[in-house]
């Protein structure tokens, strides 16, 4: 990376990290939220750890997977409804008459969220095993956990970025949530894959991503270190992060010439 | 003149709902999104050792989203409510209307038709996707009943939440408790087999009791009637004062 850009990119992260970690707005629901769910979850769904197959007998470190993907979630409102108040308020056509590159727009932009992941990832595991939940991967495990919580949030952020340029809108950037809570639903959130009795349930839910993205969590979790399955966590939010920023570079090219 | 009122005020939230797909979807999508989720993901929770439900577990469901689209219904027209007091048309209702209790009850009629069309496809699709009903006509009849009650008592609630801050800012304030309430229930599988912390709270929760007699009617087993009615009388009337409160702070407030 050359200085120029160095620079640029620095003064953006700068100024992103600091305008999310201004905002409790942005960084408390998406604490809250998940990890309500969580205690709500692993204690209406404790009995579902006595079903035939059930890889371990506390539904808490079961469940303990799905709130890194509700805070990847909530990344993609923040880093998109950050981007939208840019275009609506005139600020990114100012930051046009710069000459400020493309690159270092969407990389900048991208900080605020590095540092909610690793906000989310901390008190998330931190909650978790207070709670009583297992890290079979132990120390290393965490670290690991941290890092594709981390992923998967930035990864998730690209979206919001390519929404929020496309659109131009927070409203549209924040109509996104249900769809991706839908996502999330229809994946092996409650119960693991195998255990998935309705035949369509099981269909969709193979063929979400997000299902993946949990057993990569769960694995460290529950399992201890299963290569497999966190490769292909890591190899999903590389490819969600490149079709992302692949997406968001048109889309601020297009958005620049408009302006 | 309340029944003309009343009448006038429903018109046009109706109207305004149906009209916009923005304000329709989501009460609509919502409750078939979790009936999908939870019907179709965690079907085989009904394997677990203790799970005794009869009527299958799409009908153990059906009645947990049947309450909380009827809960949120309710919570819907509160958004509609706190948006008219934010663009300024609910003064001039105040100003119009000679009894004010015909704005509250014009809101809870929309509120109901609201309901009522999204219980409609719910039904449809749960029967479609193979629901088991167990129960006589009357105990559906029940059920609905039950539903009606919850959807009355959410708008009254919500209502008074939307009189006192006026804003659709306060939607946090109307939706969150309603969510938390709900889920603080059996949710997935019956109260018995909850532990800990989630069956102390479940088992003192009015929400409970709403949902085991929505079960029983459901599954042709009725259990817990009376608590039930009590619990489903005694929170719209409490809500009722809750409501009018906020109309006479909305009135104080001009």
């Amino acid at each position: 990376m050359s200085g120029g850009l160095r620079t640029q990119v620095g003064q953006l992260a700068r100024r992103s990290v600091l305008r999310t970690m201004r905002q409790p707005a942005q960084i408390v629901p998406s604490l809250i939220f998940p990890l309500f769910l969580l205690a709500v979850n692993s204690g209406g769904l404790k009995s579902a750890t006595n079903l035939p197959g059930f890889p371990t007998d506390s539904y808490l470190t079961f469940a303990l997977a799905v709130p890194f993907m509700q805070g990847a979630l909530f990344s993609v409102m923040n880093t998109g409804t950050d981007l939208a108040r840019d275009i609506e308020t005139g600020f990114l056509n100012r930051l046009a008459l710069t000459p400020l590159r493309g690159a270092a727009l969407l990389s900048g932009l991208l900080a605020g969220a590095v540092v909610l992941g690793v906000v989310q990832a901390g008190v998330y595991l931190s909650v978790g095993l207070i709670a009583g939940a297992e890290l079979a991967a132990g120390f290393g495990g965490a670290l690991v956990i941290v890092a594709l919580s981390v992923s998967i949030t930035v990864a998730f952020g690209t979206i919001g970025l390519f929404v929020a340029l496309r659109s131009g809108s927070g409203e549209a950037v924040q109509g996104l949530f249900p769809v991706f809570f839908v996502f999330l639903f229809l994946s092996a959130m409650s119960l693991p894959l195998d255990l998935l009795e309705t035949d369509w349930f099981h269909a969709i839910a193979s063929a979400n991503p997000v299902t993946y993205l949990l057993e990569a969590f769960r694995s460290l979790l529950i399992e201890g270190w299963n290569i497999g399955d966190l490769a292909l966590g890591f190899g999903i939010a590389a490819v969600i992060l490149a079709i992302g920023m692949f997406g968001a570079s048109r889309a601020l090219k297009t958005r620049l010439v408009r302006t | 003149m309340t029944r003309r009122i009343a009448l006038a005020v429903a018109w046009r939230s109706i109207h305004n709902f149906l009209t916009n797909p923005a304000f329709l979807l989501p009460g609509i999508l919502f409750p078939l999104f979790f009936f999908t989720a939870f019907a179709g993901g965690l079907s085989a929770i009904s394997g677990a050792p203790g799970f005794d439900f009869e009527g299958g577990y799409t009908a153990f469901q059906f009645v947990f989203v049947l309450l909380q689209s009827a809960a949120f219904g309710g919570v819907f027209t509160g958004f509609g409510i706190a948006r008219d007091f934010e663009v300024g048309f609910a003064r001039r209702y105040l100003l119009a209307a000679t009894d004010r209790r015909g704005i509250v009850l014009g809101y809870a009629l929309a509120a109901f038709v609201r309901a009522l069309i999204t219980w409609t496809i719910l039904t449809v699709v749960a029967l479609v996707a193979g629901m088991e009903i167990g129960g006589s006509a009357g105990e559906i009849v029940a059920l609905y009943v039950l539903a009606v009650l919850v959807n009355l008592s959410a708008t009254l609630w919500s209502a008074g939440v939307a009189m006192r801050v006026r804003s659709i800012q306060g939607g946090p304030l109307m939706q969150f408790p309603t969510f938390l309430v709900l889920f603080l229930a059996p949710v997935y599988v019956p109260l018995s087999l909850l532990s800990g912390w989630i069956h102390a709270v479940a088992s003192v929760n009015p929400v409970t009791a709403l949902l085991e007699a929505g079960r029983g009617f459901i599954s042709g087993d009725p259990t817990v009637v009376a608590l039930a009615f009590a619990v489903a009388i005694a929170l719209p009337l409490a809500f009722g004062l809750w409501a009018r409160g906020g109309l006479r702070r909305a009135e104080a407030a001009g």
